[in-house]
């Protein structure tokens, strides 16, 4: 057996390849279900249903999806220039922290800012946190070719600790009963809701909007076209002339702002403030939405309602019948490794 | 700073630096031997917590401690072919396929202990390896028989990678893949079985865990460990020995900020959060990796997918 590469790529390959994979995902781990006990087809039902299948689903499925677009567009452009991100879930603290930070600058100062100056600032703040995470890694990598991937891997952990000592310290709010959370953000920094009686807030929007001004970006303007000819091939790259080094920076900037965003749009969109568990893994769960896009950022949107979809669906699944919530997690690893392969196929045939 | 020095000097701080080395030792040997035959595995640390799992669980059911080491080693072994599938088959991005692998062991393993375990609050244990007090050693008769197992597997390492014939061809694919095929050796299969052994390794450095530090799975208990063996690699420039200096190095450090913080009183007076002592390890390795990094001696092939007849 060996691999060949295909000379040209069918269209409807690149559709069918990875609603292939989940379909396939959804075979292999339905072992899973079984193995825990539950009807599979009911179990499956239940998770479609709960993901998607009223008002409440949806809206908590959108609100979910949020955070998961902005991390799933950081990890997109990133990986598109082969910067390999995987720091999004620090940068989204990061930039949480950040807004809480400066979104909180009223608090007993004596000088109110008013709010209409004070939230585009916040908002810039949490994206310049976020960016400026990643600016130590991507200069680490471009100048000195230390791996990004450990460096912002270890960063997460990093982070996630100096959020802990902010949120027993400087910034814990008095009023929290001793728990670990940060002073909440005044109502007038809050996002409103897009949706009435839900907790769908415009972050969601944001979002979308940026996905587009992403997509519009990679192929319409010279970063664009920089940023994935340094993907294609970094060599060929450096020899036509192109800043290589500075690219990189850029899009770490980019990537990292829009992890820094995530953040933000949570806390003022969901949370309304900063605790040690306001991201189940956002960050990581990204990396996994930009691969089932194929780095494309209108997919990603895509891939990230599908992505939450489960999460949401699982939780009320495992209410129903005892198949534990993790079921999600493992049907998003394995869709990852499926879509892989799935791409893989797109631009290889086997031969014998 | 002579209390820092009594503490340098006692016993027990040495064992802890032992103990806390050791599946340093096993995870970093487990990434050197994948990333010499070429393959970078970041699924290292879904495998320790995989392996972490699998072998309390064996043991839990009534098998015992070395057959909870061997189920580990397996089940690591199985992550590894996986990997190795998709990397070297395939040809697939090392990076992101190592990351699915971290992704898919750590919730397969969550998923399969609630399932076993559905509503436990406090995590069932097991007996674990018992100190090898008949040792005439100090500090090693404190020690549990996998702390020796790692210590013998660094010159075990070094001695299959730099004396023997397959050692010489394991680290032939990672330089030179079209060379060694050239010479008629199996690139596919040789980094299969380099990926297969070294994950091996890594599901052994999550049991050591479960089976000898603590008695018990606990979800959060590899934290990173896993990325640090990647750092200590670079660090250790590919080389067991160093590896194990590098290991041992870094458990100095992180007994040390232990004890510092148990201690109290801070650093020359300053009363740090406890949080800053927890990020020294990680810190460190990332410092580790920058210094490193300039005079890194990459195996020449790693992260290259090898296609017969492509270049």
């Amino acid at each position: 057996m060996r691999l060949e590469r295909r000379t040209e790529v069918p269209r409807a390959l690149l559709v069918a390849a990875p609603l292939a994979a989940v379909a396939v995902t959804l075979l292999v781990t339905s072992l899973l279900v079984a193995w825990a006990g539950a009807p599979v087809g009911r179990a499956y039902a239940l998770l479609l249903e709960g993901g998607f299948g009223s008002r409440f689903a949806i809206t908590e499925t959108l609100t979910r999806a949020t955070p998961l677009i902005l991390t799933g567009l950081a990890a997109a452009v990133a990986f598109r220039a082969r910067l390999f991100n995987i720091g999004a879930e620090g940068q989204l603290y990061a930039g949480a922290l950040a807004a809480v930070a400066v979104g909180g600058l009223h608090g007993g100062t004596g000088y109110e800012v008013a709010p209409a100056i004070l939230f585009p600032l916040m908002i810039a703040a949490a994206a310049l946190a976020g960016a400026l995470l990643l600016l130590g890694p991507a200069l680490l990598k471009s100048r000195f070719g230390v791996d990004e991937v450990v460096t912002t891997l270890l960063l997460n952990f990093i982070v996630l600790l100096f959020v802990s000592a902010m949120l027993d310290g400087l910034m814990k709010d008095p009023m929290a009963m001793g728990w670990p959370q940060s002073v909440a953000l005044q109502d007038a920094l809050q996002l409103d809701k897009l949706v009435e009686r839900s907790r769908v807030h415009t972050g969601l929007a944001a979002a979308v909007g940026l996905a587009v001004a992403l997509w519009a970006l990679l192929k319409y303007t010279t970063l664009g076209f920089e940023i994935r000819a340094v993907g294609a091939n970094p060599r060929a790259a450096r020899f036509a002339g192109m800043p290589v080094g500075w690219t990189t920076v850029k899009v770490a900037l980019l990537s990292g702002a829009l992890a820094g965003l995530a953040g933000a749009v949570e806390v003022a969109g969901r949370t309304g403030y900063v605790t040690l568990d306001m991201s189940p893994g956002y960050g990581y769960s990204g990396i996994v939405i930009a691969m089932l896009a194929m780095l494309n950022p209108l997919a990603v949107v895509a891939a990230a309602v599908f992505v939450a979809g489960m999460l949401v669906g699982a939780d009320s699944m495992s209410r129903a019948v005892a198949v534990p919530t993790y079921i999600a997690d493992v049907i998003v690893a394995v869709s990852l490794i499926t879509v892989l392969v799935a791409t893989m196929l797109t631009q290889y045939r086997i031969r014998r | 700073m002579s209390e820092t020095l009594d503490l340098l000097m006692a016993a027990p701080f040495w064992v802890a630096v032992l103990r806390i080395a050791t599946p340093l030792v096993l995870g970093t040997l487990g990434v050197l031997m994948c990333e010499r035959a070429g393959v970078l595995n970041l699924g290292i640390e879904g495998i320790m917590v995989a392996g972490a799992f699998a072998g309390w669980l064996a043991v839990y059911q009534g098998a015992g401690l070395w057959t909870g080491v061997a189920v580990a080693a397996a089940v690591g072994a199985v992550f590894g072919l996986l990997h190795g599938g998709l990397t070297v088959v395939l040809g697939l991005s090392q990076h992101v396929a190592g990351l699915g692998i971290t992704l898919l062991a750590t919730s397969l393993a969550s998923f399969a202990y609630r399932v076993g375990f559905p509503k436990v609050e406090t995590p069932p244990t097991i007996q674990p390896f018992e100190p090898m007090s008949w040792l005439p050693i100090p500090v090693l008769n404190e020690q549990t028989p996998p702390v020796l197992l790692a210590l013998l597997l660094v010159p075990a390492i070094a001695w299959f990678l730099y004396r023997t014939p397959l050692g010489l061809a394991v680290r032939m694919v990672g330089e030179n893949p079209a060379a060694a095929e050239g010479q008629g050796l199996n690139v596919v299969r040789l980094r299969l079985g380099a990926v297969a052994a070294g994950s091996a390794l890594m599901g052994v450095a999550g049991a050591f865990l479960t089976l000898s530090a603590f008695n018990a799975f606990y979800f959060n208990m590899v934290n990173g460990r896993g990325w640090v063996c990647v750092a200590l690699v670079v660090f250790a420039s590919w080389r067991p020995g160093k590896a194990l200096a590098g290991a041992l190095l870094f458990a100095f450090f992180d007994a040390l900020q232990l004890r510092l913080q148990q201690a109290g009183g801070g650093v020359f007076g300053v009363e740090l959060p406890y949080q800053v002592y927890l990020m020294l390890p990680y810190a460190m390795a990332i410092v580790a990796l920058v210094v490193m990094a300039r005079r890194a001696a990459y195996p020449q092939a790693l992260m290259k997918p090898y296609r017969q007849g492509e270049r």
